[in-house]
């Protein structure tokens, strides 16, 4: 079966690119990275503040079940048009990973499907690979199971 | 920690990945790798043992001569680590097209 997120991180280079086609005319895919309760919904993060717009900022949190914040991120929007293009930084609060650029392309397949293709450039090639190798397995799994609650309510 | 037993330092260098690449189709001796660059003997000595302390690359004596092999188990390793990351995308976009699915009919 064919991947339909695929991840491209060279070695030896500070960046890397994951493209994905969605299921989704352009205008819902955008919609979906444009406001905050929608973005609230999928990232399964509290939105703090986002100003979809150029020189906007956003922030963004993540609680444990207690209540205590696990994460924090925040950004500047560099540039913002609808339905095409976003460019913005992304920083996790209190860690050593830096700030990490990122350009969001967004592109029209058919009436029902489109295409996001996403880069991110790190500070360096050390960082890149840093992030690459965070313990991602728990998050999955967490991940995983609320899709399969989502979609078993669907049918 | 020590970075030189980090294989993705190890692979981040261009000259140790064109070695991985010239061993990977035969075991050869550290004479015969440096005979395909134009670097120092010692130079090429050092990155065939940084390759060697991370498990890249694996010694084996010849008679009187030492080859060098590939480790294909340990590079899969490495390429098995964006998996997970990758994995962590599929689900989140998942999420957003099942999300915008239902903002659609919604409407």
């Amino acid at each position: 079966m064919e991947q339909k997120t695929k991840v491209n991180a060279e070695t030896g280079k500070q960046e890397l690119e994951i493209t994905r086609e969605f299921n989704l005319p352009l205008e819902l895919l955008f919609k979906a990275y444009k406001e905050k309760e929608i973005i609230e919904q999928w990232m399964g993060t509290k939105v703090l503040k986002l100003e979809s717009k150029k020189h906007g900022s956003y922030q963004i949190e993540t609680t444990d079940p207690k209540g205590n914040v696990a994460f924090r991120a925040n950004g500047v929007i560099h540039e913002f048009i609808q339905n095409q293009k976003i460019t913005r930084t992304f920083e996790m609060e209190n860690t050593p990973f830096g700030v990490q650029l990122e350009v969001y392309e967004f592109q029209k397949l058919t009436d029902d499907t489109s295409r996001l293709r996403m880069r991110v450039i790190y500070e360096s090639v050390e960082q890149r690979d840093q992030v690459l190798k965070l313990p991602f397995a728990a998050g999955i799994n967490f991940a995983h199971n609320r899709i399969e609650e989502i979609m078993n309510k669907i049918k | 920690m020590n970075l030189r037993r980090d294989p993705f330092q190890a692979i981040a260098d261009p000259t140790r990945r064109a070695i991985l690449l010239l061993v990977a189709s035969q075991s050869l001796t550290a004479g015969a790798i440096a005979a395909n660059f134009d670097s120092a003997r010692p130079t090429i000595s050092k990155h065939l043992q940084i390759l060697t302390e991370c498990e890249l690359l694996q010694q084996e004596q010849n008679g009187r001569e030492m080859h060098y092999h590939f480790n294909p188990k340990k590079m899969k390793e490495i390429a098995d680590f964006i998996e997970p990351f990758r994995l962590m995308w599929e689900a989140r976009f998942n999420k957003l097209e099942s999300v915008m699915k239902k903002f659609k009919t919604k409407k």
